[in-house]
């Protein structure tokens, strides 16, 4: 019982990573139903042997800290030591059951949702390779191997992100996300070598025990500099402000990527790896105040260009977007536990959101645009109840789970001793009511009014619907796909894609119960659950200020919640025209966030052109062309000039025969002479 | 009386000549003729040589040397004259069939 | 006496050499070369090897030179013609040739006393006699390559036949 927790720990990891190389390898050749057996089977065992950590690491008496590491260290250098270690504490117990858990419902929904597609087997080893460094992220004890896992996701995303790669949308969208990740993982590595430098070890156990012996490093800049680059780091991982552009065209992967890897797991790693080093940060209160309003920044500004995008997919990528920064809040202001919290009821009604709205376009047959939806309600029943369990989730309305993790976020903000506390919590009340108000647009256009559908499928038959001015749209199924199933007319998906939907539905409703506040008389399990790992620093404001704050905290953003509901039931439903009438009042502002604050043209104009400008002038032309080539050509050129010095000595001239014996044999009897001494000395 | 170094150096003037004379003249039986020069020279060196130590093992060389010499020119000869034969020149630059 | 030998003979053979250098016909320098080769038998009988100074009157200036005489009359050689053959040979071997010659000077003028002093006739100890002592060597000791280079005469002889034969 003792030693075998640390031996099936590496199972997590390893069983997906053995699905990757089967499928990769074999795939090809295999059946389909092979395949997604095999992915299946390297994803469901993981979630078993954490169901099983569960249940050991919540029995009574049970350690804080299962350890597990491989007997020799991977790096061991004078000055650091670097090991493949793994350890489960309840903040890693709580991703893996996110990523495992969700991880696998989600393989469950691709096996039905890619079955039409080709490299099919390409699909599910990349998605098992995706979860082997997921989970390698979220075990690792120590920073590097962390940041192994952390590249290894980038990778996953790009390959899933290109993975139709003859569009060139698409593999310009994988591109675009492994650059700006990358960026954000040059302030990892930085913040790694500060690390080393002034502590000499990667280790977390032994980094915060360090940090922990000196107390006296309370806002020294040393901290704050290495903090400040792991923000840098989270920002592009978690796609804040300014590394969050590739989120919105990482849209054009499959809809089961997005729900993976953009919105439950990938994207959160940022979150996690802020809140395991929140020893860290909470000696930085320059850093956390940064994250702050970063968070806040990112959670308004997503919103607001969320409003009106008319694409699904682009609707709830800016969510994402805009969750991820709520996420950031909540660690700025030091409250840890709640960004786990709302990270994990997140990942329930997010996923959720995109396998329904995947649900949605394979229901038209590849339509993403929802100005082409509309009174689909009752056509696919199943899908239209589950999308709705989401909305009301994401929309943060009691008692559904958002609204648990969003107050609780809410109102650590509120309390925070932070000095812009009450500024950040007006911006996020705002942003709950945006949030509530696109979604339930996304809702009312998606679902009900007028069938808009019927009469594209009418006018383009087959062929790919009209783009729009603000999105690009993406044929996720094959156009042949689309003569067949318009021909079939709008129909539910399978229940193999239906099953996941209803899972996630149940869990997005009770999945906030884990964490009701003492304040609406629960025990707030989720913050006791991970005490261990944050210590009860969030817990004490709480007894504070009372029960009375919370509450009324609590009925202010349920009632922002319902304000968005209501403008989203005027403009959409009960006066359709209105929305359009609006946007052409207000001219200017809605011009401005429906071109997404330009922020993408002008990166592209202020640092990607000048460096492909850099790139091509100086690099191409002077260093590989040059250089690079140039002594490659020199060395043929010398090459050569040998070869024709020793080519003319073959005259077929007697005489110059002999001239050439003369003088090597002259050279013979000098070394004779006067190397002796040279050779036969040692 | 006289030191041998001074024997073997007009043996290795002898040689030089000889090689001079290979480069330097173009007709092939010249050639061969400064050729039994340059094993003159050689031959000259073997016997001082076994003055120097008393041996006469240096005499029973150049007897061999001699031997060799002589059917080495016999044979070398006997080309010359087919070369002759065919190439109806006694000039060595103009035999030069290996030129690449 | 000895010196007197070296000298004049020394430098008849030097003149023997350089006049075949120097001269044009063929014939000219084959002469030049049995001048040479007599010197060089008085060298060797002053050196102490009787034998082999009437070997090399009998053998190398009586048969081979004859030979050559032969053959450059046979062939009608005449004057040498100028052509310009190859520019490697003058140089890089003429360099080569003035190398090795001050290599090897080099080495025997400094060694020259280790080397010690010739004497007139020798003394090979034993009071043994020359050609006694060369035969003595030649038929017990050196049998084997004797014999073997009596077949190599007549392997020669036989190539020669065959080389020098007319085309049938």
């Amino acid at each position: 019982m003792n030693s075998s927790p640390e031996n099936l720990l590496w199972y997590i990891p390893l069983l997906p990573f053995a699905g990757f190389l089967i499928n990769g390898t074999l795939g090809r050749k295999l059946p389909r139903a092979l395949v997604s057996a095999v992915a299946l089977l390297c994803t469901a065992l993981p979630a078993a042997i954490v169901a099983w950590l569960w249940v050991l690491m919540r029995a009574d008496g049970a350690p804080d800290l299962i350890p597990a590491t491989v007997s020799q260290p991977w790096i061991q250098i004078t000055g650091l030591t670097v090991n493949f270690a793994f350890t489960v504490d309840h903040l890693t117990l709580i991703m893996l059951g996110v990523v495992t858990g969700v991880g696998f419902l989600i393989h469950i929904y691709s096996v039905g949702y890619m079955a039409h597609e080709e490299g099919y087997w390409r699909f599910f080893a990349y998605l098992n390779l995706f979860m082997f460094f997921m989970s390698v992220l979220v075990l690792a004890d120590n920073f590097l191997l962390l940041f192994v896992g952390w590249e290894g996701v980038g990778l996953a995303s790009y390959l899933l992100i290109g993975f139709y790669f003859r569009k060139s949308s698409a593999a310009n969208a994988g591109k675009k996300a492994f650059v700006v990740n990358r960026i954000g993982d040059f302030g990892f590595l930085l913040a790694m070598f500060l690390l080393i430098v002034h502590f000499g070890t990667l280790n977390f156990t032994d980094i915060f025990a360090a940090i922990g012996q000196h107390p006296e490093w309370q806002g020294v800049r040393f901290l704050t500099a290495i903090a400040l680059l792991l923000v840098l780091g989270a920002a592009g991982k978690s796609a804040q402000i300014p590394l969050y552009v590739w989120l919105p065209d990482a849209m054009e992967g499959p809809t089961p990527v997005s729900a993976l890897i953009h919105a439950a797991t990938m994207v959160t790693a940022g979150i996690y790896m802020v809140a395991r080093c929140h020893t860290l940060f909470d000696r930085s209160p320059v850093a956390l105040t940064v994250v702050a309003c970063i968070g806040a920044a990112t959670a308004i500004f997503a919103a607001s260009i969320g409003m009106v995008q008319q694409d699904i997919k682009r609707v709830l990528a800016y969510s994402t977007i805009s969750q991820l920064g709520y996420m950031f809040l909540a660690c700025g202001v030091g409250a840890y536990a709640a960004g786990i919290f709302h990270l994990l009821t997140h990942a329930f009604f997010k996923a959720l959101l995109f396998l329904a709205a995947g649900s949605v376009i394979h229901a038209l047959s590849g339509e993403q645009d929802m100005r082409n939806m509309g009174g689909l309600w009752r056509r696919i029943p199943v899908t239209f109840w589950t999308m709705t369990m989401g909305v009301i989730a994401i929309a943060g309305i009691w008692p559904w789970a958002g609204f648990f993790s969003k107050d609780e976020i809410l109102y650590q903000t509120f309390v925070s001793p932070n000095h812009v506390g009450k500024l950040l919590w007006f911006i996020g009340l705002l942003t709950a009511g945006m949030t509530s108000f696109y979604m339930f647009r996304l809702w009312f256009k998606t679902f009900f009014g007028e069938p808009r559908f019927e009469q594209v499928a009418v006018e383009h038959h087959g062929a790919p619907v009209h783009a729009s001015s603000t999105t690009t749209l993406t044929m996720e199924a094959d156009p042949d796909e689309d003569l067949v199933a318009s021909a079939h007319g709008v129909h539910e998906s399978p229940w193999i894609m239906l099953f996941p939907l209803v899972i996630l539905a149940i869990l997005s409703f009770v999945g906030g119960w884990v964490g009701v506040p003492a304040a609406l008389g629960g025990h707030n399990e989720i913050e006791h659950f991970l005490e261990p790992v944050f210590g009860s620093a969030s817990a004490a404001p709480a007894a504070t200020s009372g029960h009375g704050l919370e509450l009324a905290l609590a009925a202010v953003s349920l009632l922002v919640a319902l304000t968005g509901f209501y403008f989203a039931y005027v403009l959409y439903y009960k006066k359709p025209g209105t929305a359009a009438e609006l946007a052409g009042r207000a001219k200017p502002a809605y011009t401005i966030l429906a071109n997404k604050y330009w922020v993408d043209e002008f990166y592209s104009n202020f640092l990607v052109i000048p460096l492909m400008m850099f790139s091509r002038g100086v690099l191409d032309f002077i260093v590989d062309r040059g250089l690079v080539n140039g002594s490659g050509r020199a060395a043929g050129f010398v090459t050569r000039g040998f070869a024709w010095a020793t080519r003319s000595q073959i005259s077929g001239n007697i005489r110059s025969y002999a001239g050439w014996l003369a003088i090597g044999a002259a050279a013979v009897l000098a070394v004779m002479i006067f190397g002796r001494s040279l050779l036969v000395h040692p | 009386m006289v030191p041998t170094a001074y024997y073997l150096v007009l043996a290795a003037v002898l040689f030089s000549i000889g090689i001079a004379a290979f480069l330097i003249k173009r007709n092939v039986i010249t050639i061969f003729i400064s050729i039994e020069l340059m094993l003159n020279a050689v031959n000259l060196t073997f016997v001082a040589f076994a003055h120097m130590w008393h041996q006469v093992s240096g005499q029973i060389f150049v007897f061999f040397v001699m031997v060799v010499a002589a059917a080495e020119a016999a044979v070398g000869l006997a080309i010359i004259i087919s070369i002759f034969r065919t190439r109806k020149t006694l000039n060595v630059d103009e035999i030069d069939l290996m030129k690449s | 006496m000895q010196p007197a030998l070296f000298i004049i003979f020394g430098g008849l053979a030097v003149a023997g050499a350089l006049n075949l250098l120097f001269q044009r016909h063929p014939i000219n320098s084959a002469l030049s070369l049995v001048v040479v080769m007599m010197s060089l038998a008085v060298l060797y009988w002053s050196l102490g090897a009787e034998f082999l100074a009437a070997a090399q009157v009998i053998v190398y200036s009586g048969a081979i030179m004859v030979l050559f005489v032969f053959v450059i009359m046979l062939l009608n050689a005449g004057e040498e013609e100028h052509t310009h053959g190859s520019r490697a040979a003058y140089t890089v071997g003429i360099p080569g040739a003035a190398a090795i010659f001050c290599l090897l000077s080099f080495v025997f003028l400094s060694e020259r006393d280790a080397l010690k002093t010739a004497n007139v006739g020798g003394d090979l100890g034993n009071g043994v006699d020359n050609i006694s002592a060369v035969s003595s060597m030649l038929f017990t000791r050196q049998l084997l390559p004797f014999e073997v280079t009596s077949i190599l005469i007549l392997v020669a002889i036989l190539g020669a036949v065959v080389l020098a034969r007319k085309e049938q």
